[in-house]
């Protein structure tokens, strides 16, 4: 049987779950530790999912006599039914409405603020291999290698209509 | 508490009508900025290159400098 320790299942099917693997607690209970919330995923669940509007559950699984009374008249024309009773009817079958689902939280600030962190903390350590891990540039990069190159390019006229040798001017010897 | 019933269908359609327009506006409007902002002083950069160039010239210029293997500059 799955089992998964989530802290989102509401704690009367966690109740429900736990009284059914009673073997299962009791090993967890001699460890002597809190165990939080199990709930079977081999059976169906609840989810409060946009995608999901009508979940493969119910919300509350255990009702009070008042709410099985209340079931017992949702049976009945549905005319009959106040709003409140309308409502508490929803809150038995669903968690969250789509707005409350919908909320936006600020956890976007703590998401941003870690990773620019860790783009800090990668920054100090590529600074630190650059002056002690680097070998030393070849001579390719040299200023005098560079210049060179640079003439060898102009000398073979490097895309002389668009691009490179365009911007040399070959009369006077200079850049445009 | 009687809401207004939710609208059920054509909700693509709605979607479509509004924003294949735009996309179609959006798209010509790249194409034409691209013909007449890249393509077109592309084509008159080559042009105005090729409209006095002298390969002779271009050649010697090059031979001179060195850059061939199977011509050396003409002092060698």
């Amino acid at each position: 049987m799955l089992r998964l320790t989530a802290g989102r299942v509401g704690s009367l099917v966690a109740r429900r779950a736990t009284v059914a693997l009673t073997t299962s607690s009791a090993r967890m209970a001699s460890h002597g530790h809190e165990v939080s919330e199990i709930a079977d995923m081999s059976k169906p669940m609840y989810w409060d999912r946009r995608e999901i509007p009508l979940p493969d559950k119910r919300y509350k699984d255990i009702l009070t006599p008042a709410d099985e009374s209340l079931k017992e008249k949702e049976k009945g024309p549905w005319g009959q039914l106040s709003n409140e009773e309308k409502l508490a009817l929803y809150r038995l079958s669903f968690c969250k409405t789509y707005p409350e689902m919908n909320q936006s939280s600020s956890e976007w600030k703590t998401v941003v603020a870690g990773v620019l962190y860790c783009i800090g903390l990668t920054g100090l350590v590529i600074i630190w291999q650059a002056a002690y891990v680097s070998p030393p540039a070849p001579r390719t990069f040299d200023a005098e290698w560079q210049a060179k190159q640079v003439k060898r390019m102009l000398d073979m006229r490097v895309s002389p209509i668009e691009g490179f040798a365009a911007k040399w001017d070959y009369e006077k010897g200079q850049w445009k | 508490m009687s809401l207004q019933k939710p609208l059920m269908r054509g909700l693509l359609a709605k979607r479509l009508r509004f924003h294949v327009p735009i996309a179609f506006a959006l798209s010509m409007l790249a194409a034409v900025g691209w013909k007449y902002g890249v393509t077109e002083p592309r084509k008159q950069a080559y042009a105005d290159f090729y409209k006095h160039y002298d390969a002779v010239k271009e050649f010697t210029g090059m031979r001179e400098a060195g850059v061939f293997e199977s011509v050396r500059p003409s002092g060698e």
